[in-house]
């Protein structure tokens, strides 16, 4: 029923963004004759100062007891105007928003058409308001703990972030240590730092902090619940050595007898089927790779166990299920590089002189295969001349990724500069789109790259890769001279499209946030919210989200973190209070409800004979409600009858 | 006279289609006026009698719009959706409506251009299938 008489209609211009398309005069002096307005105005921008003053005086005025704002979205503005609402002494749910902008003046063109579709949007928000009762957010437990996915640099950030702010973080990672891509890089862009003399010191910490639980091995597989109170179930994989007894002897390893490509150095080396996959590994212990190791089919093979004199080994670990409470979730799940399968035209994975921008940094890492001395893989002399291509798998929207993969062109450069500094009588070359070096020493570092290092840069896209003659064949075109290139390089070096982190969309489902079209996480709004998920309780922090270089990874991550410890100040959390509600006395107690509710917020409650709403579980989707045959269900502020009314105004005098 | 113009009651879920539908605006796509949209806050919050409602009272045409299968907000209340569009459109067979009046689609945040593209498709099919003409009550179907 109808319960509020006099209403106020607000109709925003928004400048010319409504007005353009809307006569917003006449949408006022329509909603002015409904039944129950009692003003009906419009105002040029209502988000501004005198625009909520204007309608906390007519609040006031007029004596109202509802209001509809007609403007842009309800995303937007409904809490300004819920707040200004409440100011003049309403409650805040008695503001109701009608999206006339997104929904009508930006989608028509029309006027006449547009006016009249605002009109009927309008009427029937007011017929909905008209039926509102004033709630109070329903307040919320709220678990102090925050749950990291993904042990690369923008998790151990966040992760560090948190603990330090004196919150317990549990960070998971699935493989068997922290680091991520960062602890495979040689130096970083724009001052050559030490990739793993600036990240191993966190991950040290990481592993010393006695706020922040590590799960390494381990994935996240279930996520039930809501923000402030999520609850995880982690499955540990088994490592069959115990990271607390493995002394790193390497004896295991020594005897090993399977050697399978080495993950960390992207193949160019192998490991044992029982490995470290770096000195510096976080836990610091060996990993028995079960995919691999025939031993454990008993008899086949034992050699390390045998040797191994803590007894660190164990054939008989078994996969844990590790349940955790959090209250937030920090999704920074990072990168892989474009299947390499892909790019068959570069020769790449066909060709063994043809490697990813990941590999060359093993070759240039002072860890990595060759100890820092650039040789090239077949027969592991010094390459004298490299090519270098950009925008492998990036900005060809009609075969690969139409987007940028935004770090391609800083880390070529470097990688060429590199090269220079490791084989300066050799000669660099890079194929390139546009550079794109924006970012604070960017544009100076490549120009170093040029005019100290020697790099020839060649504007153009290479055609073709070829093998001739124990050479790689590069052919090309320069598109500012116009000219054909042919390179006899002795190695080519391909920037690989950055792409989600395998895996990505699975958990994307398990977390149920969404991605966008490349399968990045979708951040809740592109500009102003960029840190969150549409999931609240969820933040986002990396690569996850998008390609983006470390220091732009670093402060998302940090953003992500200090949105989480803002959300631990408060004592506790509040939600919508449009949730479910039960008439006791229509209600029967069939309880089909019970098996809609995806929270368990649906309770029978033996002694009345009826099903009740958990009102703290309850995240008002109102599937219950539709399914409830008596009508004995409700959902405050989207009742049947408001919906029903809303049917009515929009098709009202059409037949 | 005037060509027939459809009446479409398009229910969209706040957190996908909703927003789909806010991103088409933001981009300044154009489609057909012929719709209004409800916002609930999940697709499964549409009763079948509030679909059934609408078409009492002149529409001509129904969609509902939700997040993509496993996208839902709340688990997975589009699922709830699919089972009820596809029983519901046995019974407006029985009610002598055809079923394709009323459509279900998938149509998240990120889609303003599907949005765009549903809502002048569907206004299109509607407007080639003409106005709905509810049998007399009693009355056999009209057998649409
Ligand atoms: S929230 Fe979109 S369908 Fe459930």
């Amino acid at each position: 029923m109808k319960n509020k008489k006099r209403t106020g209609v607000f109709v925003c211009h928004c400048g010319i963004n409504i007005a353009g398309t809307v006569d917003v005069k006449k949408v006022a002096a329509t909603l002015a004759k409904h039944e129950g307005v009692v003003l009906a105005t419009d105002y040029v921008y209502m988000c501004s100062d005198p625009g909520q003053k204007l309608i906390i005086e007519s609040i006031k005025e007029k004596n109202l007891d509802s209001v509809v704002v007609a403007c842009c979205s309800p995303t937007l503005h409904e809490s300004t105007f819920r707040k200004a609402t409440n100011m003049a002494g309403l409650n805040p749910y008695q503001c109701e928003i009608a999206n006339i902008r997104e929904q009508c003046s930006w989608v028509h063109k029309d006027k006449e058409k547009a006016t009249a579709k605002a009109i009927k949007i309008t009427k029937s928000i007011v017929e909905k308001v008209q039926r509102n009762i004033p709630l109070e957010p329903i307040s919320v437990p709220l678990t102090k703990r925050a749950l990291v996915i993904g042990g690369g640099i923008s998790g151990i950030q966040a992760a560090l972030d948190i603990a330090n702010g004196g919150y317990e973080v549990i960070l998971v990672e699935r493989s068997p240590s922290i680091g991520g891509h960062m602890i495979q890089l040689s130096e970083t862009f724009p001052t050559l730092d030490c990739s793993q003399c600036i990240l191993t010191p966190k991950m040290v910490e990481v592993s010393k902090h006695p706020n922040i639980k590590l799960l390494t091995y381990s994935e996240v597989q279930e996520i039930s619940g809501f923000v402030g109170n999520f609850k995880v179930k982690i499955l540990k994989k088994p490592t069959y050595v115990d990271p607390d007894a493995c002394t790193l002897c390497g004896e295991c390893a020594e005897v090993c007898p399977v050697v399978v490509p080495n993950e960390f150095d992207l193949g160019l080396t192998g490991r044992k089927a029982i490995y470290i996959p770096f000195p510096q590994a976080i836990p610091a212990a060996y990993t028995l790779d079960s995919e691999h190791c025939p031993g454990l089919v008993p008899i086949a093979c034992g050699k390390c166990i045998d040797v191994c004199e803590p007894k660190a080994i164990d054939y008989d670990m078994k996969p844990q299920i590790i349940e955790e409470e959090v209250g937030a979730i920090v999704v920074a799940t990072g990168y892989d590089l474009y299947e390499k399968e892909r790019m068959a035209e570069y020769g790449y994975g066909r060709i063994p002189d043809v490697l990813d921008g990941l590999q060359f940094e093993r070759l240039l890492s002072a860890s990595g295969p060759t100890k820092g001395e650039v040789l090239r893989p077949s027969d592991h002399r010094v390459p004298k001349e490299v090519v270098f291509i950009q925008c492998c798998g990036s900005r060809d929207p009609e075969l690969h990724n139409a987007y940028c993969s935004k770090i391609c062109c800083m880390y070529t450069a470097k990688h060429a500069m590199l090269y220079k500094h490791h084989v300066p009588d050799g000669q660099a070359y890079v194929f390139y789109i546009d550079i794109r070096s924006g970012g604070k020493g960017y544009e100076e570092f490549v120009q170093r790259a040029t005019e100290e290092d020697g790099v020839v840069y060649l504007r153009g896209k290479v055609s073709k890769v070829f093998q001739q003659n124990g050479k790689v064949i590069v052919w090309g075109v320069d598109t500012l001279s116009g000219k054909d290139i042919q390179i006899e390089a002795d190695m080519v070096v391909l920037a690989m499209a950055i792409r989600p982190s395998r895996g990505a969309t699975e958990l994307a489902k398990i977390l149920k946030i969404s991605v966008d079209k490349d399968g990045f996480f979708s951040e809740a709004h592109p500009k102003l919210r960029p840190v969150e998920s549409m999931v609240s309780g969820m933040f986002l922090a990396g690569m996850a989200q998008g390609p983006k270089d470390i220091p732009e990874t670093v402060a998302q991550a940090s953003g992500a973190a200090s949105k989480v410890l803002a959300m631990f100040s408060a004592d506790e959390l509040t939600h919508d209070p449009i949730v479910a509600e039960v008439d006791e006395n229509v209600c029967c107690g069939c309880k089909l409800c019970i098996s809609q509710c995806p929270y368990d917020a649906r309770i029978f409650d033996e002694e009345k004979g009826i099903v009740i709403v958990n009102e703290v579980l309850c995240e008002g989707c109102g599937a219950c409600i539709a399914a409830c045959p008596s009508g004995a269900a409700q959902q405050r502020n989207f009742t049947d009858e408001q919906i029903l009314s809303m049917v009515d105004t929009i098709l009202e005098g059409e037949k | 006279m005037a060509e027939f113009e459809p009446k479409i009651v398009c229910f969209a879920c706040n957190w996908c289609t909703s927003a789909g539908a806010d991103l088409a605006g933001t981009s300044r796509m154009e489609y057909q006026p012929n719709s209004v949209i409800i916002r609930v806050m999940c697709s499964s919050r549409v009763d079948p009698q509030h679909v059934l409602w609408a078409f009492k009272k002149g529409a001509d045409g129904v969609i509902i719009g939700g997040c993509h299968p496993g996208d839902c907000h709340y688990q997975d209340g589009n699922y709830k959706t699919l089972r009820r569009v596809k029983l519901l459109k046995k019974l407006l067979a029985d009610f002598g409506i055809n079923p394709d009046r009323l459509r279900l689609e998938w149509i998240s945040a990120a889609e303003g251009k599907k949005f765009v593209n549903v809502m002048n498709e569907f206004t299109d099919f509607i407007r080639k299938l003409g106005q709905l003409k509810l049998p007399e009550n009693g009355g056999p179907p009209s057998g649409e």
